[in-house]
């Protein structure tokens, strides 16, 4: 049994809100560095050689790396053998509130959503997702997600005959009516099965996966490769300026569903793919 | 010279324009940059400032070329409703790049709230920029960029 004061996930959580909007992952940047080479595209080439440089100016100056700082999404693994001292949604929101101060970050949070859509000024709440895990760790992952790529997240309740390729014309159709708006290159997030909000979550998972790396079972790194080629063969390229590299990498997360059910969810991720991590 | 404006604050100037009040400031000739900056470090002009998603402003983008507005500066492609009107009106819409904010604040000299303070980061801002890079996306040629580029990278169309 281990005891964690909700002070230090506060602490924690300030902390990675600022790195995650300042320094671009490193695995990140070599997948850019990697389209500047093989991208056609001269224009293509010009945009990423500008991101990369963005980059750098980015962590150099501790400016973020775009304006839109996201809205805070946080991943909480918690060992079973913890115990939290404190109110540990307080903590993460405190977290948040204070890092997006300390690092002269956006506030883009309104609530009344439908109505008003008052600025709560701080960038809260953010959205938290909490999963319980053997062991007695707690790990952390803040990641900043924009609106930009965020609007064009897709969920579609498939039928079990649409199949393989209903979900890859689902993603190809979804990317292409993204275009430039949302701000490829793109990490594409897939997420399979389970129920409708469980495959939207399984999508967002998917983007904290290293870029590339491919999904472990062969028959779904295999379906991530053939949606990744029909996605770069578009054409829309780097913001859309045309080219070959319109996606990074596709990641799919896949679970059991109902024999009645195909859930096929999409949420994109923008060039600026945002997350930093920290086990207490 | 550009002046920034985002959903909110061209809701309030299309709204303007429609009761005919007076305006924050004359748009007759002048440029919009579709943007809504981090807050700036004490020295620093401004923060982040990269584009923010054109495609949302659509609806209004219209009545403000034809109040006299005659360039844009945004990201992602424009409907045909906004291409006729920079054709008609021989406006231009630019296209920067979405994504690098920290790169883009390097070009803006100065930044200063003109109108809406209460929108914040959506508040019209008046920024002298300077070695801006943009591209011409939409003209009164009638041409689009994102067009004419996906064509030329396409494979294996239907």
């Amino acid at each position: 049994m281990r005891n964690i004061k909700a002070s230090a996930i506060t602490q924690a959580v300030a902390r990675l809100c600022q790195e995650a909007n300042f320094v671009l992952g490193e695995d990140v940047l070599a997948a850019l560095k990697q389209a500047l080479k093989t991208e056609e595209s001269p224009l293509g080439r010009e945009v990423l050689s500008r991101l990369v440089e963005n980059a750098k100016i980015a962590q150099k100056e501790q400016l973020p790396l775009c304006q839109d700082c996201g809205t805070a999404v946080v991943f909480l693994e918690i060992g079973q053998e913890v115990h939290i001292i404190g109110d540990l949604y307080a903590a993460v929101e405190e977290g948040v509130r204070r890092g997006y101060a300390q690092g002269y970050l956006r506030k883009s949070i309104v609530n009344k959503p439908f109505s008003a859509r008052i600025n709560t000024k701080d960038n809260t709440p953010p959205v938290t997702h909490i999963e319980i895990v053997p062991g007695e760790r707690l790990k952390i992952t803040v990641m900043p997600k924009g609106a930009g790529a965020e609007n064009t997240s897709k969920l579609a309740m498939l039928k079990p005959g649409d199949g393989r390729q209903g979900i890859i014309d689902l993603v190809v159709k979804t990317v292409d009516e993204g275009g430039g708006s949302s701000c490829p290159p793109l990490i594409i997030g897939i997420g399979i099965g389970g129920t409708a909000e469980k495959a939207m979550l399984l999508a967002k998972k998917a983007l904290l996966r290293k870029v590339a790396e491919p999904n472990p079972d062969s028959e779904i790194a295999e379906l991530e490769r053939e949606i990744l080629a029909k996605v770069n063969a578009l054409g829309i390229g780097p913001l859309g300026f045309g080219g070959r590299t319109t996606a990074l990498a596709v990641h799919a997360e896949v679970m059991p569903t109902h024999i009645a059910s195909l859930p096929v969810a999409i949420n994109l991720q923008c060039h600026s793919a945002r997350h930093k991590e920290a086990v207490l | 010279m550009v002046y920034t404006a985002r959903d909110a604050a061209h809701q309030r100037l299309t709204q303007a324009l429609e009761k005919g009040e007076r305006l924050p400031f004359d748009l007759k000739g002048q440029t919009l940059y579709y943007m809504g900056p981090s807050p700036a470090r004490p020295g620093q002009a401004i923060g982040a400032a990269g584009p923010t998603t054109s495609r949302r402003l659509d609806t209004y983008t219209p009545h403000l070329i034809a109040a006299g507005i005659r360039a844009m500066i945004g990201k992602g492609s424009r409907p045909p409703e906004v291409r006729e009107a920079i054709k008609k009106y021989k406006a231009v819409y630019f296209v920067t790049i979405g994504g690098a904010g920290a790169l883009l604040s390097k070009s803006i000299k100065q930044a200063e709230v003109i109108a809406y303070e209460d929108l914040g980061a959506e508040a019209i801002r008046r920024l002298e920029v300077k070695d801006f890079p943009a591209i011409v996306a939409n003209d009164i040629y009638g041409g689009d960029l994102f067009e004419q580029e996906k064509a030329k990278y396409q494979r294996g169309k239907k």
